[in-house]
């Protein structure tokens, strides 16, 4: 059941959600979140060995999801949050 | 010719569709199972619908699912119960009670139309449908039936799903975009995510309660009251009521926000100004005359604090409709360096009975008898002003002149600045204790007492602020002898009274610029019935 509200706004923005604005440059550290889905490591593997040859200057962090189906525990979103420029989250199996 | 009655497409309980007008003459009657009388009037239709069932389409439209469901059972209907439990077509139909039965031909036009239960009015009814078709009367025990029971009245007209209703029909006056927010969403969490909040949470502004916040003023919903500063939005009564559902308030406040946004969206008053300063200035909004009772404004203890709907939400909804309809938000055209707790909300209404003088609104040339809101661009307040110990009329007026010299900073002087003084009640019965005190001798007594040698507001190296060194060298003894109040005109002083009447703390808001670069007061006469 959705809920119908009314914009307050006047109207010039088209209401969706935004992806956040893409940087010309990465720095910093790029966080690589396994969502402990089988087989996502196996992605995320591949993606560390293209952007460690690819960004030098860039640090990488593994994390990973107690469970792929639940939310992340707020502490590691907090973590990540603290720790991390970049996320990159690895869905597939 | 008469009009037809809506057409509909409704379902059954087994799923079977049924469609309005059918064709054929039609019985329809709308009922709900918790209704007595529509208990009583069940088994008539059902007996119709036996009599009549060949030639006519007897057809009941029922308000709740779970309702027919229990009616069809109870009363062993073999006519069809229809669901209606969205009241839709309850409400385009537009009856007030149920039982409410239409008698129509084959195209809809009704022939005959009844609510409620008179015994004598549903006989004549068996009779004009028997008489109208040529057939024989129902097996109806009319002996065994009340005279007259009154009906329930029809749940389209409950408040909560009248006003959905309302806001859905074609003839809805609501424009807005309809956002569908995703049941999987928190529809908290998606008013922050928009950019919609000024940082506490909102109250959906959901079409039914829109709705009713309209119906607060007389004003038509697509009436632009004002254009909204920096992006020139158009603020309707529409969009305004949106914000002020969002902001808290209840449809009687909303007279004064249309009349607070129109005042602040003006060339004088200049949101825009106001708004994007480093200074970080607000409205404050002043509130006169018989509204202020009305709708239960605070202007006595905590007056210019929290705890009261009114104040709280009126202040709110105006800073929202220019934060959303305008699109002035902090990092934006909001340049403020430090922000101020003013930009959440400020509104109070003055305590016009309290006070020895006359009240603001009739000072700016209102009638009492008026509802006025009058705006404030200030950049900092309430800053008290604390003197428990005088009680000489000069003494109260002195130490309100001392505490108002720290507006921007004590050194500076005869500043083309606006302040709002709020003098609480025992400081204005000390003033008057001697007898009349006018505000005219309270402004030119702070002026009096604040003036200083222009020697003194020379930068120094205690203040780099104020004459500059080498203006100064020009001037000689004379000059910088020659004594200045704290502010340019007597004008810049604006008085009002509220607060307790336990406490002798004053307090001033300090303006922005004032005058045709800045910010200059407001008021607007409050339109409400």
């Amino acid at each position: 059941m959705t809920v119908t509200i009314l914009d307050p706004t006047d109207e010039r923005a088209p209401i969706e959600r935004q992806i956040t604005t893409r940087p010309a440059k990465i720095t910093g550290v790029v966080g690589l979140l396994d969502i402990a889905k089988p087989r996502g490591n196996v992605l995320l593997d591949e993606l560390e060995r293209l952007l460690s040859s690819e960004l030098p200057g860039v640090e990488l962090r593994r994390y990973r999801k107690p469970t792929f189906t639940k939310p992340a525990p707020s502490d590691l979103r907090l973590k990540m949050k603290s720790e991390c420029n970049y996320v990159v989250e690895a869905l597939a199996d | 010719m008469a009009e037809p009655r809506p057409g509909f497409s409704l379902q059954d309980l087994e799923g079977g569709t049924y469609r309005f007008p059918t064709g054929r003459p039609s019985l329809v009657c709308f009922v709900k199972e918790d209704c007595q009388t529509c208990n009583l009037a069940a088994p008539v239709l059902e007996a119709f619908r036996r009599a009549f069932g060949g030639k006519v389409d007897v057809l009941l439209v029922g308000q709740t699912l779970e309702g027919n469901r229990v009616l069809q059972a109870r009363h062993q209907l073999s006519a069809p119960i229809l669901d209606d439990s969205k009241c839709e077509i309850s409400f385009a139909w537009d009856f007030e009670i149920v039982p409410a039965a239409y008698w129509m031909d084959g195209d809809g036009v009704v022939r005959t139309q009844i609510e409620g239960f008179v015994r004598d009015e549903w006989k004549a009814l068996e009779q004009r449908i028997a008489g109208d078709l040529g057939l024989a009367k129902a097996d109806v025990d009319w002996d065994g039936l009340p005279a007259w029971r009154p009906g329930c009245g029809s749940k389209h007209l409950d408040p909560e799903i009248h006003d959905r209703l309302l806001a859905n029909a074609s003839g809805s006056p609501i424009r807005a975009r309809r956002i569908e927010v995703a049941s999987s969403d928190d529809v908290a969490e998606f008013m922050f995510d928009q950019g919609f909040s000024d940082g506490l949470p909102l109250v959906p502004p959901t079409p039914e309660r829109v709705m009713r916040m309209l119906a607060g003023t007389s004003r038509g919903a697509q009436d632009l009251v004002a254009i909204s500063p920096p992006n020139m939005g158009h603020a309707t009564v529409e969009k305004i009521a949106i914000n002020a559902v969002m902001a808290g308030c209840k449809p009687e406040y909303l007279p004064v926000v249309i009349a607070a946004v129109e005042a602040v969206c003006t060339d004088e008053f200049n949101i825009h100004g106001v708004n994007a300063t480093t200074m970080g200035a607000s409205p404050v909004i002043v509130v006169n005359g018989p509204i202020r009772h009305r709708i239960g404004m605070n202007m006595k203890l905590g007056a210019l604090g929290a705890g009261n709907r009114a104040n709280a939400t009126i202040g709110r909804a105006v800073r929202l409709v220019i934060r959303n309809v305008g699109g002035a938000r902090p990092g934006g055209t909001d340049r403020s360096t430090l922000g101020n707790p003013m930009k959440f909300t400020m509104c109070f209404a003055e305590w016009e009975e309290g006070s020895p003088w006359e009240p603001l609104h009739v000072e700016r040339g209102f009638k009492a008898e008026d509802s006025v809101v009058t705006v404030f661009g200030m950049t900092s307040g309430p800053v008290q002003i604390v003197d428990q110990e005088s009680r000489e009329p000069d003494q109260v007026a002195g130490s309100i002149g001392l505490g108002l010299e720290a507006m921007f900073l004590p050194k500076l002087h005869r500043m083309n600045t606006d302040a709002l003084l709020v003098v609480c009640p025992e400081h204005a019965k000390s003033l008057t204790s001697r007898g009349e005190y006018s505000k005219a001798r309270l402004r030119t007594r702070i002026q009096q007492v604040t003036a200083r040698p222009l020697r003194e507001m020379v930068a120094d190296e205690v203040s780099g602020a104020g004459l500059p060194l080498a203006l100064a060298a020009q001037m000689d003894a004379e000059k910088l002898d020659t004594r200045f109040g704290k502010f340019a005109s007597d004008k810049n002083i604006h008085i009002v009274v509220a607060g307790s009447e336990a406490g002798k703390f004053s307090a001033a808001f300090h303006g922005w610029v004032t005058g045709e670069m800045g910010s200059s007061v407001v008021s607007r006469k409050i339109e409400c019935d």
